[in-house]
């Protein structure tokens, strides 16, 4: 995975509070066997999404991706472009989906959010080392877990953490008979 | 912690489970008992071990089964969808490569992953239990701590039978009282998800407890826990009591002779102490519940049958007005409107919520010796093939046909709508299962949540009815 350093770039926004993930890619696309390609797919059933293919940034309603544990769904915004998607709440399992591909989950206090979804298309610096998103002079952290903040700045993945327990897993698996 | 204060049952499977604790710097390493999986989930995921020359680390933890992308076209198991059959290939070409049990289509323990999983008794109180499908918690019904996943934590498991993960906080719903007649576990569901809203179990596992819950059966218990996820939260447990054990009980993968006793001996432990604390509760009142539908787009959106469609005007805040205002309009509703009567054209029963037996039977006790209204459309979808199998035993399958309902083969059916099964743009379904998602169930279609009973009320008027009058 490319690693995660600063992202500029003008946002997307879609206002809707529980956008959940049969929205953000419909069961009808999860047909294949891969994870490429789905970025077509995105919003399918939404008329009304604001394309913008250069803007690498998604600024999203409350509680963002909750429902399905689809991972189409972070394929899928990462397909189409995006690199992060901010909200004042984001769903668990997909955020948990988001950090394993590179996309950054940032939730931002209410009144961030609030000017960010006022602006539509407007130029956001996020600086993950320092954990802050920039917003017309104005500057905010956010709070990101240390080992996928870690992760996605060296550009690794959790599976060679795990692998690398092996010991530890077959101790548990002999000490619990299991 | 010492061993003398006071732990949640959750805190107990927790620790149970530690490979490695949580520091700040990383998560706890958390190991898993039982891993299911299905075909839309997991092609990505044996890629990587592909890609990465690695084995499955315990295949025989490992258990999978086709449900979402299978047609349920009665007595066929054709796959006429190219990709669904390329998909289903691949899944049965992944199990033969790593030596993982596997129930196809046709076979004959397959069905939905989470309907076989407790039938066949490999879900057990005390385990973890993991699966990239968010209804995973449907599991928490045996006191287990269940939870779904994304494909690349399935990868996770198959290579380490291991996660990577934050400690969930803790809420208790306890729920007083008795649900009176007519009153589903369902619709019980729908209340806790209308309380807390569609974010407000976020970052937590719920405990059900208190005297409804008690009272309730396995399959209900089920019910409930199943629809955690949709007010947000990881997992959703029940403590085990005798109803589990008795429900456990001789199923072909639960423990047998002294392996059972000693089992039986280690799952009596898995309560929550006296004193244990949850970082947050709730209190419902069973008795005040009634017959509840959703009439959104999400499934906090619900009233009682007897109740009206909300005024979006009388929502201060801007954003959740126009939240409610889009819902209305995509489901074809006015506010103030009275949902009995509301006319309906589809009725679907069944989904990982409600296809167990006692829903099928539910639905008939209404159906028997009734038709389905002229112009509706009723699938019955039992959840496995030994669903069907049981309910075809007590002529149920007869009732459904008799009174014009179709019967089909067991899968995920219009849940999904990614196999066949779907609703027409402008379709409105009652519908027993999870989400009422904008498109959920085909392109258009606009869902109406409830229980078997309601649902079953629904084919018979041929519209949004209170399955009360039916019972009288």
């Amino acid at each position: 995975m490319e690693p995660f350093k600063t992202l500029e770039s003008r946002t997307v926004v879609v206002a809707r509070p529980d956008i959940d993930t049969d929205q953000i890619i419909p069961a009808r696309f999860l047909k294949g066997t891969t994870r490429t390609g789905l970025g077509k797919h995105l919003f399918a059933g939404w008329p009304d999404f604001p394309r913008d293919e250069g803007a690498r940034v998604l600024v999203a309603g409350p509680n963002f991706g909750c429902g399905s544990s689809r991972e189409h769904a972070a394929w899928a915004l990462v397909d189409y472009g995006f690199r992060a998607v901010v909200s004042s709440s984001i769903a668990d399992i997909f955020r948990a989906n988001a950090l394993k591909n590179g996309l950054l989950p940032v939730a931002v206090d209410e009144a961030m959010h609030r000017r960010l979804v006022a602006r539509p298309g407007a130029r956001v610096i996020i600086d993950l080392a320092q954990r802050t998103l920039e917003f017309e002079g104005a500057r905010v952290t956010f709070a990101i877990d240390p080992f996928a903040r870690r992760c996605l700045l060296d550009g690794t993945d959790e599976l060679g953490f795990l692998l690398a327990q092996q010991n530890a897993i077959a101790a548990h698996e002999k000490e619990r008979a299991c | 912690m010492a061993q003398s204060e006071p732990r949640t049952l959750f805190e107990k499977i927790w620790e149970a489970h530690l490979v490695s604790a949580e520091t700040e710097e990383t998560p706890a390493v958390l190991y898993v008992d039982l891993h299911l999986v299905h075909e839309v989930t997991s092609p990505q995921a044996f890629a990587v071990l592909r890609e990465r020359g690695l084995k499955v680390r315990r295949p025989e933890r490992t258990v999978a089964t086709m449900d979402h992308s299978t047609p349920t076209t009665p007595g066929r198991f054709v796959v006429e969808d190219a990709q669904c059959a390329a998909q289903l290939a691949e899944l049965q070409a992944n199990c033969s490569e790593h030596g993982i049990e596997l129930h196809a289509l046709g076979s004959e323990q397959q069905g939905i992953v989470h309907v076989i999983g407790p039938e066949m008794g490999l879900t057990q109180p005390g385990m973890t239990i993991v699966c990239g499908d968010s209804h995973t918690s449907t599991h928490g019904a045996f006191g287990a701590f269940a939870f779904g996943i994304g494909t690349s934590e399935v990868a996770h498991v198959l290579a380490t039978q291991c996660l990577l993960q934050r400690r969930p906080r803790t809420l208790e719903v306890r729920v007083e009282g008795r649900l009176r007649p007519g009153v589903s576990a369902k619709d019980l569901i729908l209340a806790v998800i209308a309380r807390l809203g569609m974010a407000g179990g976020a970052g937590h596992v719920i405990e059900y407890s208190g005297p409804a819950i008690r009272a309730l059966s396995m399959e209900e218990r089920m019910t409930v826990c199943n629809m955690s996820i949709e007010a947000g939260a990881r997992a959703g447990l029940i403590g085990p009591d005798d109803a589990t054990f008795q429900y456990l009980a001789g199923r072909p993968r639960a423990p047998r002779a002294e392996a059972w006793e000693e089992a039986l001996a280690l799952w009596r432990t898995l309560t929550s102490d006296p004193g244990a604390r949850y970082d947050r509760s709730l209190t419902i009142d069973a008795a005040a519940l009634e017959p509840t539908v959703t009439f959104g787009t999400n499934p906090s959106m619900s009233a009682p049958v007897v109740g009206a469609v909300p005024d979006p005007q009388s929502l201060q805040e801007p954003a959740s007005r126009a939240a409610l205002e889009r819902a209305l309009e995509y489901m074809g509703l006015r506010p103030g409107q009275r949902l009995l009567g509301h006319p309906i054209e589809v009725v679907f029963i069944g989904s990982c919520t409600n296809s167990r037996l006692e829903d099928l039977r539910a639905a008939a006790s209404l159906l028997r010796g009734r038709k389905v209204a002229p112009r509706v459309r009723v699938l019955v979808v039992p959840g496995s093939r030994q669903v069907k199998r049981a309910a075809e035993q007590e002529g149920l399958d007869q009732v459904f046909r008799e009174a014009g309902a179709e019967w089909r083969e067991p899968g995920c059916s219009m849940c999904i709508a990614m196999n066949g099964d779907q609703l027409r743009p402008g379709q409105a379904a009652v519908s027993t299962s999870n989400r009422n998602f904008e498109g959920r169930q085909g392109p258009g279609g606009r869902t109406f949540l409830a229980s078997p009973l309601t649902a079953a009320a629904a084919a018979i008027k041929g519209a949004i009815a209170d399955p009360r009058e039916l019972l009288r």
